[in-house]
């Protein structure tokens, strides 16, 4: 079954909105992820945690440059994803219908791209992939 | 709304519907007509105008067919007056009674009164939401076998008055062996297809995993459900690395162990760990022995004596030919071919498994270790002959020919 990722995009503003009930969030969060397991789909699920706490790296000018968040321009954030094993797009479609999340927010649906879609005899691909993985 | 998304609704909704309407019905058949009549009727009418909330609608829609088909039965008059009076039907879904729900349509789809062919066509039906269709085309029939064992099987459960409802307590174990059997055995016909000319059909065994994945979250206390879990997905984690290009079949000692999937691992070994709770059954050791595969980096470098004392306790609780010929493998493995022929002449002498293109496959292999060609290449030959699947007899074939 292909995997997709849903991808959490709120703003500062939902951000600020699901803070405000956070126990709710956190309940209807909790009662969504235990009916994606109950379906067998879910595989992974992390949220991410206040933007102000992150760091960039910009890679602008000659040397990599860090600042402290929150983002200076970006209009979206990344906040969370899960990660579904599923038979569609349409099913991860559905699913990402039912997130609870707060108005104004985004969820973008991606698919993973699979190992056997490394064109084969890609051995940089391959290793690097597995190289990944078998050290996470 | 097209097609897609109508069976991607049902999908994610067809058990609980099957479910909650069986329970308001008492009629597992019944409630399965419904909720067919009113997927198709939403195949109709969600491309031109989608529902708000498209799950409801199809529950409403199928609790309307279940009425409309109990007012049909006269005999059924007070049932249907009890039934359009339950204001329960209105108030959505209560996830402690739906959980009870779908797991108690996973003990009646793989009831014991039914027959295997009917077990797995019915629960990847009414529990996995999948189309007659799409089931004969996973198991290679025809469309009208699988509808022929769906009808079939639902009348078999009305014939034998089987309830709706959850095992007692002490019947619950056995039962449930017999769901994790069906599951297990939609994954081998997804992991090793038994003919035809493909050797994997992933979209089977997955559906498999996520079945067992819901089963795992419904009896989160039952030790094998994490052990068939584990074993299904550490072995659909090596499924990136089991066939080449042209899908012809890599053996285990050629796979590249770099292509396995290593999420897939974790997850199989972390169902592994919950499964060894309380020490392992059939399934967990099987997943056991899978996990000591995973974790070697080549064939040579694997664990060979864990896994035959793996395979050892494995002929114990569950004993089967097909355990002994896969410990003869393991001896051979361990401690020369020599001693491994032996555990396999006895199975040829007891005739455990006529028939079988894996003994004289296995034998064969033990025969051209040992140096002993002409009767290697002989075993090989009979091997394929036996052999169902194409993917596999060309295998044997090029190794018989290899021995010259």
């Amino acid at each position: 079954m292909p995997k997709y990722m849903l991808i959490m995009r709120g703003t500062d503003e939902t951000n600020a909105a699901m803070m405000a009930s956070i126990d709710e969030a956190m309940a209807a969060t909790h009662r969504f992820i235990e009916e994606m397991i109950k379906a067998g789909v879910l595989l992974a699920a992390e949220g991410l945690d206040d933007p102000s706490r992150g760091v960039v790296v910009d890679f602008s000018g000659e040397t990599p440059v860090v600042t402290d968040g929150p983002y200076g321009e970006t209009k979206e954030l990344f906040g969370g994803y899960f990660l579904l094993d599923v038979a569609s797009k349409q099913e991860a479609i559905e699913w990402a219908k039912r997130v609870p999340a707060v108005a104004g927010s985004k969820i973008e649906v991606r698919r993973v791209a699979g190992s056997d879609e490394v064109p084969q005899g890609n051995e940089r691909s391959v290793e690097e992939r597995a190289g990944r993985e078998s050290r996470i | 709304m097209g097609t897609a998304d109508v069976e991607a609704v049902w999908r994610i909704e067809s058990a609980r519907i099957v479910a909650a309407l069986t329970r308001f019905t008492g009629d597992f058949g019944l409630a399965e007509d419904a909720a067919q009549e009113a997927v198709a009727e939403a195949l109709v009418s969600w491309p031109v105008a989608a529902p708000a909330n498209p799950a409801g609608w199809l529950m409403a829609t199928a609790r309307r067919r279940a009425i409309d088909a109990i007012r049909r039965r006269t005999a059924l008059q007070d049932r249907y007056a009890l039934l359009a009076a339950d204001p329960a039907v209105d108030e959505g879904f209560d996830p402690d009674r739906i959980d009870d729900d779908v797991l108690a349509l996973m003990f009646v789809s793989c009831h014991p009164v039914l027959s295997p062919e009917a077990r797995v066509a019915l629960t990847l039906r009414v529990v996995g939401g999948l189309s007659s269709e799409e089931i004969a085309r996973a198991f290679l029939v025809p469309v009208p076998t699988v509808q022929a064992r769906i009808t079939r099987g639902k009348k078999t459960i009305a014939a034998a008055g089987v309830p709706f409802e959850l095992p007692a307590a002490g019947e619950r174990r056995e039962r449930l062996g017999d769901v994790l059997s069906v599951l297990y055995v939609i994954f081998t016909e997804g992991s090793t297809a038994t003919s035809g000319d493909r050797l994997l059909r992933p979209d089977v065994a997955y559906e498999a995993i996520r079945l067992a994945r819901t089963l795992a979250a419904l009896q989160p206390d039952e030790p094998e459900v994490h052990g068939l879990l584990a074993l299904c997905e550490l072995t659909a984690a090596r499924f990136p690395a089991r066939t080449g290009p042209d899908g012809s079949p890599i053996l285990l000692a050629d796979q590249d162990r770099r292509r396995w999937d290593f999420s897939a691992i974790r997850r199989g070994l972390a169902a592994l760990a919950r499964a060894s709770a309380r020490g392992l059954g059939p399934y967990g050791l099987q997943a056991a022995i899978a996990a000591t595969h995973a974790a070697a980096p080549s064939v040579e470098a694997t664990d060979w004596d864990r896994i035959v004392v793996l395979y050892e306790a494995l002929g114990r609780v569950a004993p089967s030919p097909v355990v002994e010929l896969n410990r003869a493998v393991a001896v051979a493995m361990a401690s020369g071919p020599a001693q491994a022929l032996a555990i396999v002449d006895e199975l040829i002498a007891a005739d455990r498994l006529p028939g079988s293109h894996l003994v004289p496959t296995v034998r064969g292999e033990l025969l051209a270790r040992l140096g002993r060609r002409p009767e290697a290449r002989a075993e090989l030959e009979l091997a394929a002959r036996l052999c169902a699947n194409e993917r596999e007899r060309s295998v044997v074939l090029r190794k018989a020919a290899a021995l010259g």
